[in-house]
């Protein structure tokens, strides 16, 4: 009870960096990290939104095996442009441009990121590569898959590709930069006793993303520049009439697309270690283990994109090495599932939304990290490999993991961002309306897929229709799932009840300091002297098991 | 196309139950962990659930053997899983020596196919039961990809080479062939039949087609036509080029000093761009054929020179001894589509 009461903080001056100044100009050029992160979180939501209809246009094609509601170059269009705008424009950014940008310097205890500039700078970019790609839309669309394979997108597609390629080059640069950003200010901004292994696990894992943005991402980009080269200047790379090889696209873009997938959930396991350990009250079991896994996870990453490949005439030997790595990747995955689980044991658990949501990620990313597997194996990969068995896997990591964990967040941190509470009887019946709407959309894929039903289909076989049913009734009720926190955010923005600074009663820095936060984060630079989620005096200590003897002082 | 177990495609090769097999394998150990997982985490949230607001639980100290224990065990059963899919992998993607060849051509958005006795169809696929199949496959444009899922087998087919896979159907019948790469905008369009039929019948669905030229027997009238023969001989027998008969699968010296086995993918390169690879002892006089002929004419070529064997510079008979067909004569031969 003690302890509870030591981490309240009062309430100090009534400026925060929301009303420290007015006017547009103060936010387009704001270097306030905490700003640029609310421009983030609107352009993102914006571009999610596009994404979303998308969905439901696919969604509302395959309701029938015919091809009756678009033509197929529209409806080729339509599946591009979902992938192109969620996976570039949304998922990527998410959780690190948004929750990483407001949190990564509170966290540590800096009064801003190291290169302010450089962030807003890193907005602009990307707002900059989001409009030439909604050019590309407006202007007539891509019709290549978010793919973009050789020699399709190069010699035989008629749109426009080039716009398209050339607003997701423009975008990975804000990527960069933003993964600069964060390894620099991880290193040297760390208030005075925040040594590397007190950091919070959100910032382990943000350190670990970072370096997959800043090795990744150039290599996206050479690529695409090689695929506008091929298409405008003709000049023989992957179109082997010109002499190139189609294969050879295909590994320069997973390259880069596999570890992308890290990009999308690394962020998210940390999110999801900061609820588990927040809402139980207690430390992270095995904490080296989470933020070493996030490490490894970035690393092994790299080595794994040819399992893309099973089936494109790539050595059966390459295979089975990649194949080999692609099991290996899985382990640091299933570490920190199992720690997160140990963490509850004799814990003290609350059911707000954002642990609703850290459940829910646990679960389903079980399911699609599990099912990965199967992609992993390479008798099977060669049946599922192209399937709808691949599309309900990646959903089950990118939608059931990075996007749960994004929401997740985005609840915890909500009275900190906004200085209001969210209504939590909403926020915990729209997260149970989503998990719903997602599992019966994806659920049934897996089985469509096994059965043999192709990805990119526009009209299907009518035997594979129970599934298509099944799964566009479960999109509506996911869309009609996410409208909800959409309207209660905006709503508590003006409306919601005003949040105290440490809502929730935790250790963390970033619940010292008033909310909204004043713009330097923290009237004095805050001294760390505790350990990361440090709920109870470390001497109270418990030993579990009869494990004695081996023990690591979490 | 429905098997009698719910939620399990029809099986119709060999390869369908060893495919199946670990893909249920799989599905066990999926289901296990994920019920373990969801179990242990509804009843650590319902029994530890917060009962006092201001409660502080002990905090746990981590365990280097619990840790050790929940990393080897899943990476024991994950190499279950690699070895046993890797060993069929290997078996899906080695076709055997004796199988029977089926050319496929990929285009947008058709399936066409040629069999060495000389029948053509699209979108459509004749083989008998119980026969072992090779597709040597390629492509006119984009990335295809062969997918006939009551077989287990699926293969891209790139343009610029030769994919092949391989299959012994074990039941007659209608299955589904995909074309499972996005290819544009017929994709889903690009999709036809497999059709298994008893051996008699396939017989006789071969000699209702009597009369067609055989792919080598084309190949030889392109070999007059586009000139070929002045160099490399009216039968392979070499000149100012390289011999040819006897060629395929042996190991032939080139100039760079470097020695390559004559398969599929080399000939084809050797024509589209024949100074890519010279054989030892030539120079680099033969004009390219890039552009020239088609993908189909290619796979023509290809099966004449397969043909050339040493001891009979005749086109031998293609290796299906299924059907007896006339020895196919030069001047009988109609000019090739």
């Amino acid at each position: 009870m003690k302890a509870i009461e030591a981490f309240e903080t009062p309430q100090p001056s009534k400026v925060n960096y929301i009303n420290a100044q007015y006017g547009l100009k103060s936010w387009l050029l704001t270097k306030d990290h905490k700003r640029i992160a609310l421009l983030y979180l609107g352009s993102i939501t914006f571009f999610f939104f596009i994404g979303g209809l998308y969905a439901m246009m696919i969604r509302l094609e395959l309701l029938t095996p015919q091809g009756d509601l678009f033509h197929s170059t529209t409806y080729n269009k339509v599946f591009t442009q979902h992938g192109i705008i969620m996976i570039f424009f949304f998922l990527i950014p998410s959780i690190p441009a948004t929750l990483g940008n407001f949190l990564v310097p509170m966290m540590i205890g800096a009064k801003d990121l190291a290169f302010p500039r450089i962030n807003l700078l890193s907005w602009y970019i990307y707002l900059a590569g989001g409009l030439i790609t909604i050019y590309a839309l407006l202007a007539g669309g891509v019709d290549t898959g978010w793919t973009f394979y050789t020699p399709f997108s190069t010699t035989f597609s008629n749109s426009y590709v080039v716009a398209a390629g050339l607003g997701i080059f423009v975008n990975g640069f804000s990527s960069i930069l933003t993964g600069l950003n964060f390894i620099v200010t991880i290193h040297t901004m760390r208030a005075p006793g925040m040594t590397w292994f007190r950091l919070p696990l959100f910032i382990w894992a943000h350190y670990a993303t970072s370096l997959v943005m800043i090795l990744g991402t150039p290599v996206i980009a050479i690529t695409v520049l090689l695929l506008a080269f091929e298409r405008v200047a003709r000049v023989g790379i992957f179109d082997p009439t010109l002499g190139g090889d189609p294969i050879l696209f295909q590994h320069l873009f997973w390259f880069y697309s596999h570890p992308a997938v890290y990009i999308m959930i690394l962020p998210s396991m940390g999110v999801v270690s900061e609820l588990i350990a927040n809402f139980s009250r207690k430390n992270i079991f095995g904490y080296k283990f989470v933020a070493f896994s996030s490490l490894a996870i970035a690393v092994f990453g790299f080595l794994v994109w040819g399992h893309h490949l099973f089936v494109t005439s790539q050595s059966i030997y390459a295979g089975m090495i990649f194949s080999f790595l692609s099991f290996a990747v899985a382990i640091p995955s299933a570490v920190k599932v199992f720690n997160w689980t140990a963490t509850l044991y004799k814990s003290s658990i609350s059911y707000d939304t954002p642990m609703l949501y850290a459940l829910g990620f646990i679960g389903l990313f079980t399911v699609g990290g599990m099912t990965g597997l199967f992609l992993a194996a390479l008798a099977v990969d060669v049946h599922l490999s192209d399937t709808y068995f691949v599309v309900a896997h990646f959903h089950y990591i990118m939608v059931g993991g990075a996007l749960m964990g994004y929401l997740g967040g985005l609840h915890y941190w909500w009275p900190k961002i906004s200085g209001r509470m969210y209504p939590e009887g909403w926020g915990r019946f729209s997260a149970l309306v989503i998990f719903v709407g997602f599992n019966l959309t994806f659920l049934p894929q897996f089985v469509a897929g096994f059965m043999g039903m192709p990805r990119r289909y526009h009209a299907y076989p009518p035997e594979f229709q129970v599934f298509n049913v099944l799964s566009s009734a479960g999109a509506s009720i996911l869309g009609f799932g996410m409208l909800i926190p959409a309207i209660y955010f905006v709503w508590s923005m003006r409306y919601g009840k005003h949040a105290e600074p440490n809502p929730w009663h935790l250790p963390g820095l970033e619940w010292r300091t008033a909310a909204p936060p004043p713009t330097e984060n923290f009237e004095t630079t805050p001294i760390v002297t505790w350990e990361a989620y440090e709920f109870a005096p470390p001497e109270e200590t418990e030993i579990v098991g009869k494990f004695k003897g081996e023990l690591e002082t979490a | 196309m429905q098997s009698w177990v719910p939620f399990v495609p029809e099986s119709a090769s060999t390869m369908s139950w060893k495919v199946d097999a670990v893909y249920f394998y799989l599905s066990g150990v999926t289901l296990f962990f994920t019920l373990l997982i969801s179990a242990v985490l509804i009843f650590f949230v319902l029994r530890y659930r917060r009962r006092t607001p201001y409660e502080i639980p002990r905090p746990v100290a981590g365990s280097h053997k619990l840790e050790t224990l929940w990393s080897v065990i899943p990476f024991i059963i994950s190499m279950t899983i690699f070895g046993w899919s890797a060993k069929v992998y290997f078996e899906q993607y080695n076709p055997p020596k004796n199988a029977m060849e089926i050319y496929v051509v990929g285009k947008q958005w058709m399936w066409k196919i040629q069999h060495s006795t000389g029948q053509r169809e699209i979108n459509e696929l004749h083989v008998p039961v119980g026969r072992k199949i090779k597709l040597i496959m390629t492509t006119e444009d984009v990335i295809h990809d062969f997918f006939v899922p009551a077989f287990r087998m699926k293969a891209d087919v790139v343009p610029g080479k030769y994919t092949t896979q391989w299959f012994e159907a074990t039941k007659t019948g209608r299955y589904h062939l995909f074309c499972a790469e996005y290819c544009g905008m017929n994709h889903s369009g690009m999709i036809g039949s497999v059709i298994v039929m008893e051996s008699r019948e396939f017989d006789n669905w071969l000699s209702g087609n009597a009369g067609n030229t055989t792919p080598a027997v084309a190949g030889q009238q392109l070999f007059q036509t586009l000139g070929c023969v002045s160099c490399h001989g009216a039968n392979g027998e070499g000149g100012r080029g390289p011999t040819l008969a006897g060629l395929f699968g042996r190991q032939t010296l080139l100039t760079d000093g470097q020695s390559i086995r004559a398969d599929e993918p080399y000939i084809r390169e050797s024509i589209v761009n024949p100074q890519a690879k010279l054989v030892v002892g030539f120079g680099p006089i033969m004009p390219t054929f890039q552009g020239q002929i088609s993908e189909d004419q290619l796979v023509q070529l290809l099966a004449f020179i397969k043909s050339l064997q040493i001891a009979n510079p005749q086109p031998a008979t293609p290796a299906s001894p299924l059907v007896s067909r006339p020895q196919p004569q030069p001047s009988a031969a109609s000019s090739p589509q």
